[in-house]
């Protein structure tokens, strides 16, 4: 087409040849951000209009209430129920994950047989459907014919109700988590720790550096931008947890009889749908649930930068 | 790179795909479907879990020519409800007849706007043939429209476990079971008697299984007053039906389960307790669970107090059907006689009309599973004994998403039966309050 159009009219087709190169990449991603604009940001924008109304499913469109909705949150110690839990939860379950996940990359970094076949194995869990794995481990923490009661049972421990401390469900809910997303953060830091030249780990090793060492000093810094991305993802995540709970509860949302175990999802989506089905008060969670995730991943990310450097120095 | 290696990665890639269209759901939704061939309408019927409604609709659609019903499983009610409820808000999507489970019904009575007044399409004249409180039920409260018409009904008996009797040194039999107790404290006072032989088992699964039937037995409110007025925590027979409940627990008679739990699954099978309250449905549900090597091991008793219900369902016409008097014919069928013999037939959903009570199909049915228990008749007795009770808008979630839980509390051990009681009238408030 440009070569047709330079033996042609030549002026007005080199225009168009500009205008090509210049507006024709706007074009290519705009089904991306048409399609974020139209199921991302307008509901996003729209939900932050719902929030200052009150709103019910069945009674329709009752005006506008100003922050009446967000003063209700406040005082609501349901909320603040199910904000301990996600944060609680994200904290027993994304730590310890991450850093599983860093010791099984550099493992799996190593020279050993099968190495392809046992770096996919750890992508295993993450492709499971995560009903499916709810649902498997619903069965296993069941509270009297269960297996991880039976397995207690033989060593001599005495059954625990899983389903009625705060500790037991949240032991029970982030196992399930971290089966799921191990292997999936490992494999990213994995790619990561290959970009790594060897010769700093040949040179480290002849000054007498010891492999814990080496970790720490070289691979852990070297990723660091990696490690950045994972905890962005995990706390977005984490903030969102709602399927696995759920299914450890069987489908109900309410998270144990006394929400031990609800998280904020849970309880807007309760709120939402179930219970009086409050659009207005459903809307004003969901963007307070935003704006913490944002601050959240921002003072994470500003926490891991900042340890990680201080690592290197 | 190898070529094993090579030949692995494009296995995972392969199953990488195949996790991914696992996990993202579809979701499709059938559009009107209007066969003009012959004059016949088709009028859509949604209905969720197994009510028989489908093999009803097959008989309807054998019998007649002019009309068709396209039956549609909506899958369970919590994934139904929340759907439906979208779709009469918004005025589109739901289809010419839908299935309302009774709890969840108590809020479109209250908004009813969404639904045909099925008065104006001829129900008036159908009050006798339906047991009072299921015709009432389906009306809102200035009686001035009329949502539903009744499909199933969940009369009540006492269910119990013939050999654990047995193992006690009770009768088995089950006239002399039903002799055992007139009333609730004579069966609370059976399971301390059961209790002191150490049979290994429980008198009851749970504190909560008795709240249903003892509450509308001897009440015609529950939550709500009549004008819809949150009353759950001044009407007396709440709390009296509570402090009975957390009793049974205090005196160790109870097993402590979770209904619908795979812990309560499980105890059908290692028979962890000895009675449970049971609607016509729950004869299936202990089927599946005990399962065949429990097979006349259960039996059917009459329920202390003699009457009651739990749960059932009613079928409306929303406002937005452009086929409304197609669908009032179908709807009239299927809840009329035939129709609920067929779903009874089906399914074991007892009918709530009348004439299908009275008939032989149903009266003189027996469960072959039960010990051959003449359920048509045991069941039939308690429905039509019961007289009618005022549910109110939330009274579905009040109980199930916070008085229940909080009993669950205060049974386990985890709250004081006081404690669970004041979380569970502030919050039930907050609840009825919207």
């Amino acid at each position: 087409m440009t070569t047709a159009g330079i033996s042609t009219g030549r002026g007005s087709k080199f225009k168009l040849t500009k205008l090509d190169m210049k507006y024709s990449p706007y074009l290519y991603i705009a089904p991306f951000f048409i399609l974020f604009g139209a199921f991302g940001l307008f509901p996003l924008i729209y939900t932050g209009y719902v929030s200052t109304r009150k709103w019910t499913l069945v009674g329709g469109d009752k005006g506008f209430v100003g922050l009446d909705n967000y003063t209700e949150l406040f005082g609501d110690e349901k909320f603040w129920n199910a904000m301990f839990v996600t944060f609680g939860l994200f904290l027993v379950g994304t730590i310890p994950q991450l850093l599983l996940a860093l010791l099984l990359a550099s493992w799996l970094n190593k020279k050993m047989k099968f190495r392809t076949a046992l770096r996919m194995g750890i992508l295993l869990p993450n492709i499971t459907s995560v009903a499916a794995v709810g649902i498997v481990f619903g069965f296993i923490f069941a509270d009297r014919f269960g297996l991880a009661n039976w397995g207690l049972d033989l060593i001599g421990i005495d059954p625990v109700s899983w389903r009625q401390h705060r500790w037991s469900s949240w032991l029970a809910i982030s196992t399930m988590v971290n089966w799921r997303w191990i292997g999936y953060n490992a494999l990213i830091y994995l790619a990561a720790m290959q970009a790594i030249p060897k010769d700093l780990y040949e040179s480290a090793s002849i000054d007498g550096a010891s492999p814990t060492r080496q970790f720490w000093r070289i691979t852990v810094p070297l990723i660091q931008p990696t490690i950045l991305f994972t905890v962005i993802i995990s706390t977005i995540g984490g903030m969102q947890l709602f399927t696995e709970p759920l299914m450890f509860n069987y489908g109900q949302l309410n998270g144990g009889s006394l929400g031990e175990f609800q998280t904020i999802s849970m309880y807007i989506y309760q709120q939402t749908f179930e219970l009086g089905t409050r659009y207005g008060y459903g809307a004003a969670m969901s963007w307070t649930l935003f704006i913490l995730i944002m601050l959240f991943a921002g003072i994470n990310f500003a926490m891991v930068r900042r340890s990680v450097k201080g690592s290197t120095t | 790179m190898s070529v094993t290696s090579r030949r692995l990665r494009t296995y995972a890639a392969a199953a990488l795909v195949a996790g991914l269209a696992l996990s993202s759901t579809a979701c499709s939704k059938s559009d009107d479907s209007d066969s003009g061939e012959g004059g016949t309408v088709t009028v859509t019927l949604q209905y969720f879990g197994t009510p028989g409604l489908k093999e009803a609709a097959e008989k309807f659609n054998s019998t007649h020519t002019d009309i068709k019903i396209d039956a549609q499983n909506m899958g369970e009610l919590k994934d139904f409800d929340p759907k439906l409820t979208q779709w009469i808000a918004t005025g589109q999507g739901a289809g010419d007849i839908v299935m309302l489970e009774e709890g969840n019904l108590q809020k479109f009575l209250l908004e009813p706007k969404g639904f045909a007044n099925l008065f104006d399409l001829g129900g008036k004249d159908l009050k006798d043939t339906f047991l009072p409180y299921k015709w009432e039920g389906g009306q809102t409260a200035d009686k001035k429209k009329l949502v539903g018409l009744g499909t199933d009904i969940g009369g009540l008996a006492m269910c119990y476990r013939k050999d654990l009797f047995q193992k006690a040194g009770f009768p088995t039999e089950r006239d002399k079971v039903s002799a055992l107790w007139s009333d609730w404290a004579q069966w609370a006072a059976k399971g301390e008697e059961f209790k002191a032989k150490n049979t290994g088992a429980a008198w009851i699964d749970s504190a909560t299984s008795v709240m249903q039937p003892y509450i509308m037995q001897k009440s015609d409110t529950w939550f709500y007053s009549k004008d819809n007025k949150f009353i759950g925590d001044s009407n007396p027979i709440v709390k009296q039906a509570w402090d009975f409940g957390l009793g049974l627990s205090d005196k160790g008679l109870t097993a402590k389960l979770v209904r619908w739990n795979p812990d309560w699954d499980a105890a059908f099978k290692k028979a962890s307790f000895a009675t449970l309250p049971c609607p016509a449905w729950m004869t299936g549900v202990i089927s599946g669970r005990a399962g065949a090597e429990a097979k006349g091991q259960w039996d059917v008793a009459t329920i202390p107090g003699g009457s009651g219900n739990w749960g059932g369902s009613y079928l409306a016409i929303p406002e937005q059907s452009k086929k409304k008097k197609q669908a009032f014919e179908a709807l009239k069928w299927i809840t009329g006689k035939e129709g609920g013999l067929e779903a009874y037939k089906a399914a074991g959903a007892m009918p709530s009309n009348v004439a299908a009570l009275d008939d032989p199909a149903f009266k003189d049915s027996k469960n072959e599973y039960m010990n051959n228990a003449p359920t048509g008749q045991i069941f039939g007795a308690s429905a039509k004994a019961l007289k009618p009770i005022h549910l109110g808008p939330q009274h579905q979630n009040l109980w199930e998403k916070v008085f229940e839980p909080q009993m669950q509390a205060a049974e386990s051990g985890k709250s004081t039966s006081a404690a669970a009681w004041a979380k569970a009238v502030e919050d039930g408030k907050k609840l009825a309050a919207g």
